[in-house]
Formats: C-alpha cells, sequence, structure tokens
C-alpha cells in the first residue's frame, strides 16, 4: 500500500489570533469531548445506544489504523480480533464470573497476543498478499468460534446479562454504558496518539514509507511490525470486549466477513493514516446503514455503495484527511492575505 | 611488515576478501581495503563497479558468500542490518531513500532512532524516558539541521522540496545518529557546481567539526580527488587500486577503466 499521503507533523507551527496551532488543537479537542459529553442528553436512548456503538467501532478503527495507515499493513481481518476480545470477555464473564469492567483489559490483551502470533507470518508477507491472508482470517472465523462450542456456545452463542447503571445514578442503562464506553474511547485514544508522535510512531512511519532506509536508521522491522499487529489487535479486541459488555451477545454470525470489511472502509472513508478519522469511520459503519435503510427499504446495498462513493470521490483521503487539507488550505490564504496587508 | 600490521590493527573499518555474487554475476570479487580513522576516504569505479554493493555489505543489506568486515574492532557481518546504526555507521542513499509523508525534521529525528530506546508501552503512556528522549532526539535532529543550513526548513513537508536540499536532509539524518564512519553513496550525483562546491566543504566539516570518519561513493573526480586522503579504485568488482589521490589517479589501470567506458 503507497503512503496514503500523511501529514504528520507537516504543519509549521504557526500562530492563529495570537496562539499557535497546537493550542487550536487542544480547543478543538476540548470541544469535541464537550459535545459528546452532552450527547446522551439531546437523543432518545435509542440513539444514545447507536453511539455507544459508534464509539465501540471507532477504537476499533484507531488499531486498525495503526497497522494499516501508520505502518502499512492491511487488514482485511480485523473483525477477527473484534470476535477474540468479544468472546474473551463473554467467556471471562459467563464462564468465570469476573465482573464486567475487569474483563476489558483481559480481553485486550488475549487479543494482543492472538495479534502477535499473527503478525509472525505477516512479515513475509506484503500489499495484496498479506490482505489476502487476513481476508482467509476473517472468513474462517465465524466456523472457529462454532467448532470450539464448549466455550464459545457453538452457533447459539453467549447470552451476558448486560449492566445496569447503579442505583444512587439516575441516567438510565444506556447512558450509563455510553459513558463508560467514552471513558474507555478517551483512555484509547489519548495513548494511542502519544504512541503515533512518539518514536515508536515515527518508526511505524517510517517502516512504511521506506523499509529499507527504516532499517538502515536502526529500527528493527521484524519487532516493530510484530508488535504493531499486537498492539492493533489489542485496541480492536477491546472495542470487541465492549461490544458484547452493551449489546449483551455474542455470537458467531455477527463477526462475519462483512463486519472485516466494514472496518477497511470505515478507516478508509474516515482517513486510514490519521487518529480523529476513526471516529469518522466509526460514525460512518454505524449510521450509514441505519440511513441507507431509512432511504429504500429495497435496496439499502446500493445506497450504502452511493454514499461510500460519494464519500470517496469527495473526500478521497478521508474525512480527517479532508478536514487537515481544508485548515492548511485555510491558513495558507491567510497568510497571502496577511502578506498583501503588510505591503 | 609490522608496519602494515599495524595499519592494518588501526584501521576503524577493514574489509578483508569479500565476495558477492547475485546468480551468476559477480559483484564484488575478493575486495579488500581499509579505511583509518579521522580520513575522508573515496571509492570510485566506472557504473557497475560494486560500488553501492560494498556499502550495501557495510549496511547488512548484502551478505557476502565469503570474506570479513571489522569496524572498530568488532565483526560488522554478526550484526543485523538495525544494528549497523546503533554499531557507529551512518549513510546515504544513491537514490534518494527519505520517509516521504514526514517532515524534514521528523525525517532527521528518525536518524537518531538508534540513540533512543523508548518502547511501545512507555510511549503510549508518556513516561518520562520517552518524553526526555523526545527533548534529545529532535534537539539532536535540530543541531544536525543547523549543521547542514537547513533548520529554517524544519517543518516543511519533505516531498516539497528539490532534490539538491533533499540530499542534504538525508546527510543531517545519517548525522544525527552521531556516527563514526559516514557512508556517503555519491552525494554530488545530480547536484549543480555550487551545490557540489559547498558539499566538499560540508564534508570537510563532517570531518574535522565532527570528526567523523567518512568513505565516499562519487563519480564526480574532481570533487573526489580534490577532498579525499585516500582513494580505492573498483573495477568489475576488484581493487585496482588503493592510495592516495595523487597515485591513484596516474595508475594505469584506473586510467584504463575510464576510459573504456562512455562516462567517468
Ligand atoms: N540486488 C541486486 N541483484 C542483482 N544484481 C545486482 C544487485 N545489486 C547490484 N547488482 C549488480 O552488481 C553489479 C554492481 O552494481 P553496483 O554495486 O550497483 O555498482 P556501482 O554502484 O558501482 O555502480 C552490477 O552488475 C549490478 O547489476
Ligand atoms: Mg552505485
Amino acid at each position: 500500500m503507497s503512503a496514503p499521503g500523511t501529514i504528520v507533523s507537516a504543519l509549521p507551527a504557526q500562530r492563529i489570533a495570537g496562539l499557535d496551532a497546537d493550542f487550536w488543537r487542544r480547543v478543538l479537542i476540548a470541544l469535541a469531548v464537550m459535545i459528546a459529553v452532552l450527547l446522551p442528553w439531546a437523543v432518545s436512548d435509542y440513539r444514545v445506544f447507536q453511539f455507544t456503538q459508534a464509539a465501540i467501532y471507532a477504537v476499533a478503527l484507531l488499531g486498525l489504523n495503526i497497522l494499516t495507515g501508520y505502518n502499512g499493513q492491511i487488514s482485511l481481518g480485523h473483525g477477527a480480533f473484534f470476535a477474540i476480545g468479544g468472546y474473551a470477555a463473554a467467556i471471562l464473564m459467563h464462564k468465570l464470573g469476573v465482573p464486567y469492567y475487569l474483563t476489558i483489559v483481559p480481553a485486550g490483551l488475549a487479543a494482543f497476543a492472538v495479534g502477535v502470533l499473527f503478525g509472525l507470518p505477516a512479515l513475509r508477507l506484503e500489499g495484496l498478499y498479506l490482505a489476502l491472508v487476513t481476508l482467509s482470517m476473517a472468513v474462517a472465523t465465524p466456523q472457529f468460534l462454532k467448532y470450539f462450542d464448549h466455550w464459545t456456545g457453538g452457533s447459539q452463542g453467549i447470552l451476558l446479562r448486560k449492566p445496569a447503571a447503579p442505583l444512587w445514578l439516575p441516567i438510565g442503562r444506556d447512558r450509563w454504558l455510553y459513558y463508560q464506553v467514552l471513558i474507555v474511547l478517551l483512555i484509547a485514544f489519548w495513548a494511542g496518539s502519544n504512541l503515533l508522535k512518539s518514536r515508536t510512531g515515527r518508526a511505524l512511519v517510517a517502516i512504511r514509507d521506506h523499509p529499507i532506509s527504516a532499517a538502515a536508521m536502526g529500527i528493527n522491522l521484524p519487532l516493530y511490525k510484530t508488535c504493531a499487529f499486537g498492539v492493533s489487535a489489542l485496541f480492536t479486541g477491546i472495542a470487541g470486549a465492549m461490544a458484547a459488555i452493551v449489546t449483551g451477545f455474542v455470537a458467531p454470525d455477527s463477526f462475519n466477513v462483512f463486519l472485516s470489511i466494514s472496518f477497511i472502509v470505515g478507516s478508509v472513508v474516515g482517513g486510514i493514516a490519521t487518529v480523529s478519522g476513526a471516529i469518522f469511520g466509526g460514525i460512518f459503519i454505524q449510521f450509514i446503514p441505519n440511513i441507507a435503510n431509512q432511504i429504500s427499504d429495497a435496496a439499502p446495498w446500493a445506497i450504502y455503495g452511493m454514499f461510500l462513493l460519494g464519500f470517496m470521490y469527495v473526500m478521497p483521503k478521508g474525512v480527517a484527511g479532508f478536514i487537515k487539507e481544508r485548515a492548511i488550505r485555510y491558513r495558507q490564504a491567510r497568510e497571502s492575505a496577511d502578506a498583501d496587508e503588510a505591503r | 611488515m609490522t608496519a602494515a600490521l599495524k595499519i592494518a590493527t588501526d584501521a576503524l573499518l577493514e574489509v578483508r576478501g569479500v565476495t558477492v555474487r547475485f546468480g551468476g554475476i559477480v559483484a564484488l570479487d575478493n575486495i579488500s581495503f581499509t579505511v583509518a580513522e579521522g580520513q575522508i576516504a573515496g571509492l570510485i569505479g566506472p557504473n557497475g563497479a560494486g560500488k553501492t554493493t560494498a556499502f550495501n555489505v557495510l549496511s547488512r543489506l548484502y551478505k557476502p558468500s565469503e570474506g570479513a568486515v571489522r569496524f572498530a574492532g568488532r565483526s560488522l557481518l554478526a550484526l543485523g542490518a538495525h544494528q549497523i546504526a546503533g554499531a557507529g555507521i551512518g549513510r546515504t542513499f544513491q537514490n534518494l531513500a527519505l520517509f516521504r509523508s514526514m517532515s524534514v525534521l521528523d525525517n532527521v529525528i528518525v536518524g537518531a532512532h538508534a540513540r533512543g530506546k523508548s518502547g511501545f508501552l512507555g510511549n503510549a503512556f508518556r513516561a518520562s524516558l520517552g518524553r526526555r528522549e523526545e527533548r534529545e532526539l529532535s534537539e539532536t535532529a535540530r543541531a544536525m539541521l543547523t549543521f547542514v543550513g537547513l533548520d529554517h526548513l524544519a517543518e516543511r513537508p519533505i516531498a516539497s522540496l528539490p532534490f539538491g536540499t533533499q540530499k542534504r536532509v538525508e546527510l543531517a539524518r545519517a548525522l544525527a545518529s552521531k556516527p563514526r564512519l559516514l557512508l556517503l553513496d555519491e552525494p554530488a550525483g545530480g547536484l549543480n557546481h555550487e551545490e557540489v562546491a559547498e558539499l566538499s566543504g560540508l564534508v570537510r566539516r563532517v570531518r574535522d567539526g565532527l570528526g567523523i570518519t567518512v568513505l565516499l561513493v562519487e563519480h564526480h573526480m574532481a570533487f573526489v580527488m580534490g577532498i579525499s586522503d585516500k582513494v580505492v579504485a573498483l573495477d568489475f568488482g576488484r581493487v585496482i587500486a588503493e592510495g592516495p589521490p595523487a597515485e591513484v589517479r596516474c595508475d594505469e589501470r584506473v586510467i584504463r577503466a575510464y576510459l573504456g567506458k562512455a562516462e567517468g
């Protein structure tokens, strides 16, 4: 996969209205968090549940973006890591009686372990070959889950008790779940963006941009590529665990190939080599199928396809890439306007 | 005899009997040469002589079928490609090999990767080691950009810069690991007259100011003869001359090798 024209830190440290760009970035993040906190009080319970799922998808997509967007390893099989996280949480709760909030970290670690195991053979594969092998993982997932029915409950799946809000908190179950997912999302995005801005993140991008040169700079390719697979799976596995908790149910057929394809669609539509793109992608894969259904009962997938085409036509670098580009252009326009004034 | 031995043990880099084959082609045929600490050494030869292949052996990108390479008293062939920078060898590439989505500064910071230690977990949770490193690495990177005269372009996307400037960024990136030995593969390639003159001064300052030994591959004869303390000439994968530039320039086999080809 060629580098999707990312802007890692190419923005000059410029000032807008006397304050630097980093300040404005923080303001935007604070605003977004505020909207996310207030959102459940502006919409119905059903919508709150939908936004919870969009947030869960966003965490899953962040994992995929790290691997495919930043490190250049294509995965068409991330639904499998979502399933591993979901089933790990479900089995811990159902079979071992672990409280739901204690299942998220172990579920993520289980996905991490499988991700690392998968990352090892992936070292020998590139581009389309890796895409096909990960796709085969997605294809096989439901059958694997059915096969180990002693643990997974076979095709029936596992039914879980949905956690209720504590009695002293009069907010209802949906909002309670929403806020817990939001907290996990904030931690995940904080850690993810720290990682990508660091020595490690630059090494991941260097490997994607020019592997030979990256090795000559001292970057241990097998180590970083394998860890990228593991960390990516960790995020997606955590998302899977949250999905199991909020829907109160896991079954093999909810982790089919289409889920994996939806993930890559969401990543690309949101902006695959960005952090914030995962949020837009999560919203896309949660809401666009519904909207398509509302527009046409008869041919919802045709409508979905048209949405997809429309998004990629207008924003080929994804929603986040589009916003970044606009911001740069706006700045350049202001700069030249300022320069004209000074003349 | 004793003098020869002394030179051999004093050498910072010692290539001995290295052979590299690609299928039927013998790209390097039993080559040996040394580079002493503090030298600027030139590796010359017509196109296809095996110069880049020799660099790729030193970078551990190619594995020689025979021979040994010692650097600062240790065997390089025991190391992996990613351990070469940490061992003290930096390099640039014949064709630009920058990280094209990154800014100039980030490119150079990646050059200092081998000087850092922080990992996935510490970086994700902003542990103090990672933050301190981040400061140190970006200070080193900025210093190197200043050294090559490009500090004012630090924040620019690398892809937006002209070829000659990108080559200088590559040099800064190689310097960011603070190497003992710097390998430059055709640093003057594609540069204009002025840029070549500037480059000579820059390479001298790398040796004199930073104390880094330099081994450079070059086609540009005036440049390489003017700057090198010693020159090694290759032809068809063999060393045909080794010595001071004035001697190598007059060597019959070197003249023949270059006259036999269309271009020098
Ligand atoms: N990766 C490779 N695979 C096959 N042949 C190669 C490879 N690299 C170099 N060669 C061959 O080795 C010989 C030396 O090439 P090279 O070292 O690039 O020469 P120079 O840098 O001196 O121009 C050439 O004949 C070239 O075709
Ligand atoms: Mg060459």
